[in-house]
């Protein structure tokens, strides 16, 4: 005879040993608004430049862009518009050569650096990684205090992929020595509009 | 092997074991130093604590929204109720996709199915992407920490072994020109893998999006390439609400490495056009581990290894020496869940101090739970070694005379014992212990003679 643990699916088999265990009822707590005292801007700065990132003025980063004579530009941000020499591909395969993308964020967390982007903001998702150097564009009226000011802001918006960026690629697993630039963008640059 | 017997082996290093010491215990500080600035870091950890305790309290009902939500964001649900189940998984999806080479970010999970052999043995290439699993990858070796996988080597040897696999000069011991040279690797693995896969930080029960995150950005240079995502996730990684992660991202990379977050933290809801995403969703001794009422609350863990930095066995012993997945204080009270037997010793390499509990982000009573299985491992193992001589002393202390009589026995014996009795190999006590100096009269003696 088969038993009843045979026919079961794996997904049955766990969802009932896991109503097998008795339990007690335990609340969810709400999340209090933590606030952050501070000046946002000065805060934000400081958190993206000890994520080894940076932030400028459209001024800094217009002067900054020329020295740098990259050869291939992606920007989907309507401030750099006529920076971008070449279009989005359809195969992001085709951007392995790509020097630089400017990106718009939606929002920035002054606690820690990170910025919210979405499949809108992207273009394409491996974008922001693949490129060599990456600017963000911000809107400085746009920074909130911690993140859960962050995601009362974002909501439960549904967007295929979102993500907070904080910094350029990094990582320290060689004797803990800091490097930047692992797999994704060797730097990042915040420019506050 | 024994913890003990693994520990001694790392320490015949004493340069590096304790450079070893030394360098967790900076990440240590760091995580001290960046938590104090978090006025309310410690109502965090209780939230976080509450959270988990919530979710572990409802987990198939979370789990079942879960797979719901993510369903109807067209992503691909798969269970799996052991590592078996898992690996055989990932192979269907792999044969479906006519798939012989994959890139993979760090998942303790996978390391815990064994699933780069399991895939090895069919045929598949799995390049593991972080760098510093990349490099243990190199050295047929496990990650001996799950946050910070080669911190067991130093960088002359990184040097040697990039030399021998990927041409770096011979003798440029320089971390930027080395990881410069793992860029270029990997990047082309990147560039030609058609399934990448990745472990799971979050899963939300309400959205059905998994959160990963990594400051390499490797996890996401791998997914947005590939065709397909397969996202290997444990049960016990459900959060309620999206704001909920409000709370886990502000205390994971703070209690990880003192980073105020890390540099990518990818929400994965659905799947870009053209592409699929498949999420494992894994037992594996979980729903088991849940069942005890006393070791339940380790599935709490978010995987941070902040207990590992703070631990002083850790530290001086190295991941290597508990022969488990996960390491560490956290390792030694998962892994008797999963083998009693063969991680028995593991619950005895703590000094239970405490620490551990102190640090974690989730409020796991680490060092409680280390003290309960020893209860249970001594239940079950009690016959053995320790327990005989413990036997023998409590029939002494039970009867006034054989105390009396072995006292007096004990006291010429000590002065009488050979050293090579006592540092003998087969008596572990011995080994970093000394014997007393003996008193030349008992304690009723001198009494007698100095207060009556």
């Amino acid at each position: 005879m088969v038993s009843k643990e045979q026919i079961m699916s794996s997904r049955e088999r766990i969802l009932s040993a896991i109503a097998g265990v008795p339990s007690e009822s335990k609340k969810l707590p709400e999340i209090p608004a933590f606030r952050l005292a501070g000046d946002l801007e000065e805060l934000f700065a400081t958190a993206i430049m000890g994520n080894k990132g940076e932030v400028l003025s459209k001024e800094e980063f217009e002067k900054w862009l020329p020295t740098m004579h990259f050869s291939k530009v992606i920007s989907l941000s309507n401030h750099f518009k006529t920076h971008s020499t070449h279009e989005l591909p359809e195969d992001p395969h085709e951007l392995e050569d790509l020097g630089l993308a400017i990106l718009e964020g939606q929002l920035g967390v002054a606690e820690n650096g990170a910025i919210w982007m979405e499949d809108s903001n992207l273009g394409l998702r491996a974008l922001p990684f693949i490129t060599e150097h990456l600017a963000i564009v911000l809107d400085r009226n746009k920074l909130v205090e911690t993140m859960h000011q962050g995601y009362d802001l974002i909501g439960n918006a549904s967007s295929g992929f979102g993500l907070f960026i904080a910094g350029p690629s990094k990582t320290a697993d060689i004797e803990q020595s800091l490097v930047i630039g692992a797999h994704g963008a060797k730097s990042l640059r915040v420019v506050l509009i | 092997m024994s913890h003990p017997a693994n520990a001694t082996e790392f320490l015949k290093d004493q340069a590096k074991a304790k450079w070893h010491d030394e360098t967790l215990w900076f990440v240590r500080d760091k995580r001290d130093r960046i938590s104090k600035t978090i006025p309310e870091w410690e109502t965090l950890r209780e939230l976080a604590s509450q959270i988990k305790d919530h979710v572990l309290a409802n987990l198939g009902s979370y789990l079942e929204d879960f797979e719901r939500n993510a369903l109807k964001n067209g992503i691909h649900i798969h269970w799996a109720t052991d590592a078996e189940e898992h690996n055989q998984h990932v192979l269907r999806i792999l044969q479906e996709k006519n798939c012989k080479a994959i890139v993979k970010s760090k998942s303790i999970l996978t390391e815990e199915c064994h699933l780069n052999p399991y895939l090895e043995k069919h045929g598949i290439e799995v390049v593991d992407t972080d760098l510093g699993e990349r490099i243990v990858q190199f050295l047929n070796q496990p990650p001996s920490h799950i946050v910070l996988p080669a911190i067991h080597l130093k960088k002359g040897e990184i040097s040697d072994l990039f030399h021998e696999k990927l041409q770096t000069e011979k003798g440029n011991h320089d971390p930027t020109y080395l990881t410069q040279a793992a860029r270029i690797h990997l990047r082309e693995k990147f560039l030609g893998a058609k399934v990448a896969i990745t472990g799971v930080n979050f899963g939300i029960a309400e959205t059905g999006e998994f959160v990963v995150c990594t400051n390499e950005g490797n996890a996401d240079m791998g997914v947005h390439l590939a065709d397909v995502h397969i996202a290997c996730m444990g049960i016990e990684k459900i959060l309620p609400r999206r704001k909920d992660l409000g709370v886990f991202l502000r205390l994971l990379a703070r209690s990880a490495t003192g980073q105020p977050i890390t540099n990518y933290n990818s929400h994965f809801r659905s799947p870009a056009r053209g592409k699929e995403i498949h999420i494992i969703l894994v037992d594996n001794g979980r729903t088991a581990q849940l069942a005890r009422e006393k070791f339940k609350n380790s599935l709490k863990c978010i995987r941070c290894g902040a207990c590992m930095n703070t631990c002083p066995i850790y530290r001086r012993s190295g991941g290597f020496s508990y022969g488990s997945t996960v390491p560490g204080p956290i390792g030694s009270i998962l892994s008797p869940g999963l083998d009693m037997k063969k991680h028995s010793t593991l619950p005895f390499a703590s000094t239970l101090c405490g620490s551990c509990s102190d640090v974690c982000p989730v409020k796991i009573n680490i060092h409680e739970q280390l003290y309960e299985w020893r209860q249970e491992i001594t239940k079950t193992h009690g016959e053995f070694g320790k327990g005989l001589s413990m036997k023998l002393a409590s029939g002494i202390f039970k009867s006034p005379l054989a105390y009396k009589i072995s006292g007096s026995l004990m006291r010429s014996a000590l002065k009488t014992l050979p050293d090579s009795l006592i540092y003998h190999p087969l008596n572990t006590w011995g080994k970093s212990r000394n014997l007393p100096e003996t008193p030349k009269e008992t304690f009723q003696q001198w009494y007698q003679k100095n207060r009556s």
